[in-house]
């Protein structure tokens, strides 16, 4: 941990890193065919077929040097890594032991509504000691996660990879395959975080601006710009410092269930391509994942394959899913380095030939904050800020950043234009309306524009076959992703899922889902059962995804075909976003 | 891949003969039918029809949330806070507390206040007692609208009050709170309150923070004449060692004015008092 500032103390240092030695072997690959991660007491099993057996358990696990409770399936954290193959029809008896309700959901899978597993809204839950049978046809192939959709309890580790074979010539070709489950581990009780950010939104925000960093910005800036600049946030009550909630101060991020002091580690042999599973199974934490020394081709996301895009970063916002194919050219080790969005920890890992081997862990880079641009307010593109490599300036100081950052490096903001479209009025439950909304589908996202690294970007995605369906929308449905931070209450056009009903749709109807991101927080927003088609400017070769980001003061645009009827979940998947409220049903009407 | 391949056909087949009755109970569907990469969705074809089953697949059209609800977004919270619980030292100590207690939803909530001081050197008297009990309601994005009584309960004779105030957020994140009461027999009453967190680092926090009473009409009994009747201003310097557990030190001022300034005099009190302060807050 590097800058680390004063919350890491030792025991700080030994709760971040977690227990070395946990889960600390190698994954062993196999010879020929690709081969999966597995082995090692404190690894999840894999599982093949058609027909599952899985159980929800109390346990104890040990992530962080101090034991505590765990919502374990099958006895891991995570839970087996499951393999359908394309085409079967897959059965899975799921038992739940935990003292409270549950339901499983197979995040991105395409299938009948009741079978989708959010208790209340598509069955009633697994109630304790029943046992509930899942089944269904498998239509689709690629990589996907399941995990509960019940509560917190996904939070406290109810979730697994999910690998779906496909039914003809995998286009992928790897000599070795592992996923990659990236997840935030707390110790205690999740239900105590929600009390706590209810009473105080910073709870967990130990980077927050200080005397001393008015002080240092007064004397890179000028005391008069500085005292604007923070009267303007005074004036919008928001802290540009408060990007994720909780932050590191609570969490120990993991990779495939092993913290960052026990070093998960994935074999190759030179000359090898490896195909790499990242997996965003956090509750509410992005990641900046990348490998030092390796370019990362990524060649699959959100279980579809789109054409290859060589990077040296990406970001992987919550609940989704990326693979790349990495070739190391030198027989050394390299970290799998995937920092938080806030840099206040990393879950890390290596890719070795041999067991045991390390490599350098790098710095975290400096820590974005949010700047007026995120806010939706009419800025020249020279006045946005944003981070900069050498931690000089990392945005927020408004009309300042023409000094240090050249407009020329800026990269991908498309034109503002104003946010007209049904602004939700101002309320207990809207903080702010983005005045200036744009496409910033181009931009890698806060903390990323400026680094000298290529950096994936939602603009880049191409799906490898055209869109099954190419008909235009009949209809635009346009949220407004709405929130009040110092409340802790969030929603779609101002409203709480308990406050309004669903959007109604039909079966098969072609409609364009539009959202605009009125607050200062990125939301992965996530749509059950269907896919969303990101108007990204590729034409007919529009990336399929199941989960958006939506960055702040962004205007993104989607086609939806619904494929089946029912309830459908649509709702931001940061927990304790979704779990205060930002939630919608899509409920699909027979045509 | 993309929504099945050339062999989805197959796979499809399989699918129909697989299927069980209460997995083909799944309400009107598209699925699972056969959706050939490359091709258009053929939505012509008559949706699979609903057959007997579990029952789950009606009910999952009807009603925000047929089972319950997939979220708890009403949930209940509740919070413990005690801002002051400090020790005033001086000529004639007193220890003094200022603590409030919610619990409610995000709209619903029910809060109570306390605050006084316990003159240990004064025969244990307790003074400046005042309870309050009061409806909390959310009515813009930064404030509540507060309702309740307050009764003034310590050594002195008892006052009943109904109350009517707004507390939340002003500019730059000055926690404000402002309260009118109003008595059985007639009597008015206004308190301000108004405090702020400098983070001086990410644990030490200095807190500027001012009260004011306002009385429309004496009291002898209490001790309040009419008009400003006292300013309680201090400086707090805390160490969160965790948010819910801050330690502090500061400096306190008390001022009495007009009417209660005499009626202070004449029993004896000191109207002009600057303390030493140290105390603990706790919030749960
Ligand atoms: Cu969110």
């Amino acid at each position: 941990m590097s800058k680390s500032g004063d919350i890491l103390t030792i025991d700080r240092r030994r709760f971040v890193q977690g227990l070395a030695g946990l889960g600390a072997s190698a994954a062993v690959g196999l010879r020929s065919a690709p081969a999966l991660a597995v082995t090692g007491p404190a690894e999840p099993s894999s599982l093949r077929g058609n027909r599952f057996k899985l159980s929800l358990d109390r346990i104890t696990v040990n992530k962080t040097g101090l034991p505590s409770w765990a919502n374990a399936i099958n006895g891991s954290v995570p839970g087996p890594i499951l393999h359908w193959k394309e085409g079967d029809v897959v059965t899975l008896d799921v038992t739940n032991n935990l003292p409270v309700t549950t339901g499983v959901h197979w995040h991105g899978i395409i299938l009948p509504n009741p079978m989708d597993g959010v208790p209340g809204l598509e069955f009633p839950g697994i109630q304790p000691g029943e046992t509930f049978t899942y089944r269904f046809p498998v239509i689709q192939s690629g990589t996907y996660w399941y995990h509960s959709h019940m509560g917190y309890q996904e939070q406290k580790g109810a979730y697994g990879v999910l690998i779906i074979e496909p039914a003809g010539e995998p286009m992928i070709r790897a000599d070795r395959d592992y996923p990659i489950v990236l997840s935030d581990w707390m110790d205690g009780d999740p239900l105590v975080v929600a009390n706590n950010v209810k009473q105080n939104p910073d709870y967990y925000n130990y980077r927050r601006r200080t005397l001393g960093t008015f002080i240092s910005d007064a004397k890179q800036s000028g005391l008069s710009a500085t005292i604007n600049e923070r009267l303007s946030w005074g004036e919008m009550r928001m802290d540009p410092s408060g990007l994720a909630e909780p932050t590191g101060a609570l969490y120990t991020y993991l990779i495939n269930g092993a913290p960052p002091a026990a070093n998960w580690t994935a074999l190759f042999k030179l000359g090898e391509r490896v195909r790499l599973r990242f997996i965003n199974a956090s509750a509410i934490t992005y990641y900046d994942i990348r490998i030092p020394g390796l370019t990362m081709e990524v060649v699959h996301v959100h279980g579809n394959d789109v054409r290859p895009v060589q990077v040296d970063e990406l970001r992987i916002g919550v609940a989704e899913t990326y693979d790349v194919i990495v070739e190391p050219k030198e027989n050394r080790a390299y970290t799998i380095f995937a920092q938080d969005y806030e840099r206040s920890g990393y879950a890390r890992g290596t890719l070795a030939p041999r067991a045991g081997m390390v490599a350098a862990i790098p710095d975290m880079d400096p820590r974005p904050m949010r700047s007026m641009a995120d806010m939706g307010m009419h800025m020249m593109p020279k006045e946005v800020g944003a981070s900069k490599p050498d931690g000089t300036r990392i945005g927020g100081i408004m009309g300042m950043m023409a000094k240090t950052v050249p407009t020329a490096e800026r990269v991908g903001e498309q034109p503002m234009h104003p946010n007209t479209p049904d602004n939700p009025a101002i309320s207990v439950e809207v903080q702010s309306n983005a005045k200036m909304v744009s496409d910033r589908l181009g931009l890698p996202g806060d903390g990323l524009n400026l680094l000298n690294r290529r950096v994936l970007t939602l603009a880049e995605l191409r799906s490898i076959h055209p869109g099954v369906d190419p008909r235009p929308p009949g209809r635009e449905i346009l949220l407004h992703l709405t929130g009040n931070m110092n409340r802790f209450i969030w929603g779609f056009d101002g409203k709480k899922y308990s406050e309004v009903g669903p959007i109604d749709v039909k079966l098969g109807e072609r409609f364009r889902l539009r959202f605009i991101n009125d607050t200062m927080m990125s939301h992965p927003i996530h749509l059950h059962g269907m896919w969303m088609e990101l108007e990204n400017g590729g034409g007919e070769h529009r990336p399929y995804l199941h989960t958006i980001n939506v960055k702040p003061a962004e205007d993104v645009s989607l086609l939806v075909t619904p494929l089946a009827t029912g309830q459908w979940p649509l709702h931001c998947h940061v927990l304790y976003h979704f779990e205060a409220g930002m939630f919608r049903t899509l409920r699909v009407l027979p045509a | 891949m993309l929504l099945g391949l050339a062999s989805v056909t197959a796979a499809a087949q399989t699918v129909r003969t697989g299927l069980s009755p209460d997995i083909s109970d799944t309400g009107t569907s598209l699925y699972p039918k056969p959706i050939p990469n490359n091709s258009i969705l053929d939505f012509g074809v008559p949706a699979l029809s609903r057959v007997g089953g579990t029952g789950l697949s009606s009910n999952t059209l009807n009603g925000a949330a047929p089972y319950g609800s997939p979220i708890e977004d009403t949930r209940i919270y509740f919070h413990g806070v005690l801002n002051q619980f400090e020790g005033r030292v001086g000529n004639g100590s007193y220890l003094r507390w200022d603590s409030e207690v919610w619990a409610g939803d995000d709209y619903n909530r029910i809060w109570l206040k306390s605050e006084g001081r316990y003159n240990s050197d004064n025969k244990g008297k307790v003074s400046d007692g005042d309870q309050e009990a009061l409806y909390d309601r959310p009515i813009s994005r930064y404030f509540d609208v507060q309702a309740g009584i307050r009764y003034d309960l310590d050594s002195g004779p008892g006052r009943t009050w109904a109350a009517l105030g707004i507390e939340g957020l002003a500019l730059d994140f000055w926690k404000v709170q402002a309260t009118v009461y109003a008595s059985d027999n007639g009597h008015y009453a206004l308190r301000t309150n108004a405090n702020y967190d400098l983070y001086v680092t990410q644990k030490l926090v200095l807190q500027p923070q001012i009260e004011t009473n306002w009385y429309s009409k004496q009291d002898r009994g209490r001790g309040v004449g009419a008009g400003l009747s006292d300013i309680d201003m201090g400086l707090r310097l805390r160490y969160e060692f965790t948010r819910k557990f801050a330690p502090y030190v500061g400096v306190a001022y008390q001022r009495f004015f007009g009417g209660t300034e005499g009626l202070t005099h004449e029993q004896g009190g000191r109207v002009n008092d600057l303390r030493f302060v140290f105390g603990i807050r706790l919030w749960y």
